[in-house]
């Protein structure tokens, strides 16, 4: 049985390499159709996966207030007269935020600011961020070296810090960072240990790795730091933390209310990543629904055209046909050597899109930034629609053939 | 006296036209045909002779009648049966000879053993022989375009001959040929036939039906006259 089919496709394959310009002519509309949708489903997967990884990179049991200049208008120039100058999240709002509602696991503060960092070697411009020592629970910091800084080296407003692997490169090239100091605005900090921003899920980005990052306790920062003593706001950032995914919408509603009754003015934004990671997704759906009718489109237009072909040779030889049945084929063998032409079409067609659709995406991100990601998922689905749209482009022109009177059929 | 190889009993074949009317090809024909008998079928065209061929084929059915075919009434058999039929017990030789272009000698004559689900060693190996047999083992491997008329015709002989066919039936085998590949396929099947093969011939051309046993003259659908010429030794 085995051996017949083997047969059946060694004819099939014959065929179409007797004529190899026809038939490569009659695959290209596979071949692009399922090279485009392979190679587009990898840009959007790409993209769609750094979405969602910036976006876990947040937390999913995480709700992020941030503090924004209130909008201008009449009624805010009023308030922003009692209020002088100050804006934004205050130690007020983290501590009402920590006790009023219950699913709320913890609060962490957080501001950031851009200042010079020296060290024996060198100066560099580095983000600053002012945290707690809660930060690598709640932000997904992973350790690199040495140690984060502790409770009480915050209650203190010690002089220590953590660097990101970026900054600490830049900062210490040769030999070990921990245990050295570092110089912000004339204060020497000591390094306490290198952390990294970590796995946001699934796999990291090396984006986040580039960034140089030094972090160091709020009370530090506050009391040493201009830029951080003389800020508008307590905070730029509250990170609120439910104590589960599921407490994560009733958190980010209680926070919304909370904020809404004791801030005049709209001085804050309310982020809740598992919103966002939820909007993704429907974006990346939609774009898949799209993506997917596109393709449709390209592959019947493709389907049509090898359909068209197949008429046509059934017409040339229709005297085989004749000749076969005479010698025995029934209506049925006459089907199946038609299908498996066809099939054998845009089986190929579809192995040569597949090529080109693993290979575009690797050229576009070997020459951009942009990231593609070929799923598995998208070349079994293209080669299984290959494979449909043969059979199915196939048995017209397959059951014409077999239908063929095989007296006139002898006498075309 | 055995069951003879065909046996035709009031065979007949209408076809209807668009417009209602209906042309009578065959109008009730009777013919037995033995085993081992070389018959030639003659007549002008418009006689009934390609339909009487084209349902000893069994490539059509009749209307009316019954074609008893090595002791089966095929008349009464569906599509796939007859195929089965052509495939298992009758051999063709085409006036065009009908050879597949894009198959090599070999493989043209293995197209029968395809259909027949006959893939054996023994049966290749059978081909090969019957190349040989007609002449053709030094060219197994060419392609048909490649032969002559007379070779090509031979190499139908050898597909005609693959599944060991209950009857050969030959439409103008000569008919595309010059004289002197003529006299040769002739030969070749009078060969087969004083092997025992049992050969119905249609021609037009009375010094081919002449080396048949029995003549069937065909007029307007119906046999006219049986001659029994003077080779038949039956």
């Amino acid at each position: 049985m085995f051996r017949r089919f083997q047969r059946i496709v060694a004819l099939g394959v014959k065929n179409l390499f007797l004529h190899k310009v026809r038939s490569l002519l009659t695959m290209l509309g596979i071949v692009f159709g399922v090279g485009s949708v392979i190679a587009m489903l990898a840009v959007g997967e790409g993209a769609s996966e750094q979405a969602s990884e910036s976006i876990a990179r947040l937390g999913s049991t995480n709700v992020i207030i941030e503090s924004v200049k209130p909008p201008e208008g009449p009624a805010s120039q009023q308030s922003a007269q009692q209020n002088s100058n100050s804006f934004g999240l205050f130690e007020r709002d983290l501590r009402r935020i920590a006790s009023t509602i219950p699913a709320v696991q913890a609060v962490h503060p957080e501001s950031e600011k851009t200042d010079e960092v020296t060290s024996p070697a060198t100066q560099v411009q580095a983000i600053l961020r002012a945290t707690t020592s809660g930060a690598p629970e709640v932000r997904n910091l992973a350790r690199v070296h040495g140690r984060f800084f502790t409770d009480l080296e915050e209650e203190r407003g010690a002089a220590v810090c953590v660097l990101s692997p970026a900054l600490r490169r830049k900062l210490f090239p040769f030999g070990n960072a921990v245990g050295k100091a570092v110089r912000i605005e004339g204060d020497f900090y000591t390094v306490v240990g290198i952390y990294r921003p970590g796995d946001a899920g699934e796999g990291t980005t090396d984006g986040a790795d580039r960034e140089d990052l030094l972090y160091l306790p709020y009370r530090s920062a506050r009391s040493r730091v201009s830029d951080f003593a003389y800020s508008q706001t307590d905070y730029d950032t509250l990170v609120v933390r439910a104590k589960d995914t599921e407490h994560v919408p009733a958190v980010g509603a209680a926070i919304e209310a909370l904020l809404e009754s004791t801030h005049d003015l709209k001085d804050y934004r309310i982020i809740v990543p598992l919103e966002l990671l939820a909007q993704a997704r429907e974006t990346q759906r939609l774009f898949n629904i799209i993506l997917g009718s596109i393709a449709g489109i390209s592959l019947l237009v493709g389907g049509i055209g090898i359909m068209n072909i197949m008429l046509a040779t059934v017409t040339e030889r229709t005297r085989e046909i004749g000749v076969r049945r005479a010698l025995g084929a029934r209506k049925r063998d006459i089907v199946v050597q038609f299908l498996v032409e066809t099939v054998v079409i845009s089986l190929t067609g579809g192995l040569l899109g597949i090529a080109i659709g693993v290979g575009i995406p690797q050229i576009i991100s070997s020459l951009t930034e942009v990231p593609t990601i070929v799923t598995p998922v998208s070349v079994v689905l293209s080669l299984a629609i290959s494979l449909l749209i043969g059979i199915v482009f196939g048995l017209y022109p397959a059951r014409r053939a077999a239908e063929l009177d095989p007296i006139e059929a002898l006498r075309h | 006296m055995p069951e003879p190889v065909i046996r035709i009993r009031d065979l007949r074949k209408t076809y209807r036209l668009g417009d209602d009317s209906v042309v009578t090809a065959l109008d009730g024909v009777d013919l037995d045909v033995a085993s081992g008998e070389h018959v030639a079928i003659m007549g002008s065209s418009g006689s009934g002779k390609s339909t009487l061929l084209n349902l000893l084929g069994c490539l059509d059915r009749p209307t009316e009648g019954t074609y008893h075919l090595g002791g089966d009434d095929v008349a009464g058999f569906n599509d796939d049966e007859l195929s089965l039929v052509r495939g298992k017990r009758l051999g063709f030789i085409f006036q065009s000879y009908q050879l597949i272009p894009q198959l090599t000698v070999l493989e043209n004559i293995q197209v029968p053993l395809f259909y027949q689900h006959d893939e054996s060693a023994a049966a290749h190996a059978r081909c090969r022989e019957l190349a040989e047999l007609v002449g053709l083992g030094d060219r197994l491997d060419h392609r048909p375009k490649q032969l002559s008329g007379g070779q090509q015709q031979r190499v139908a002989i050898a597909r005609a001959l693959v599944n060991d066919p209950l009857l050969i039936l030959a439409d103008e085998p000569t008919g595309n040929l010059d004289s002197a590949t003529e006299a040769e396929v002739l030969a070749l099947i009078d060969r087969l036939n004083d092997e025992g093969r049992t050969i119905v011939m249609v021609t037009h051309d009375e010094h081919v039906a002449a080396r048949a046993d029995r003549i069937v003259h065909m007029r307007d659908g119906r046999i006219r006259r049986i001659e029994t010429t003077s080779v038949a030794t039956v």
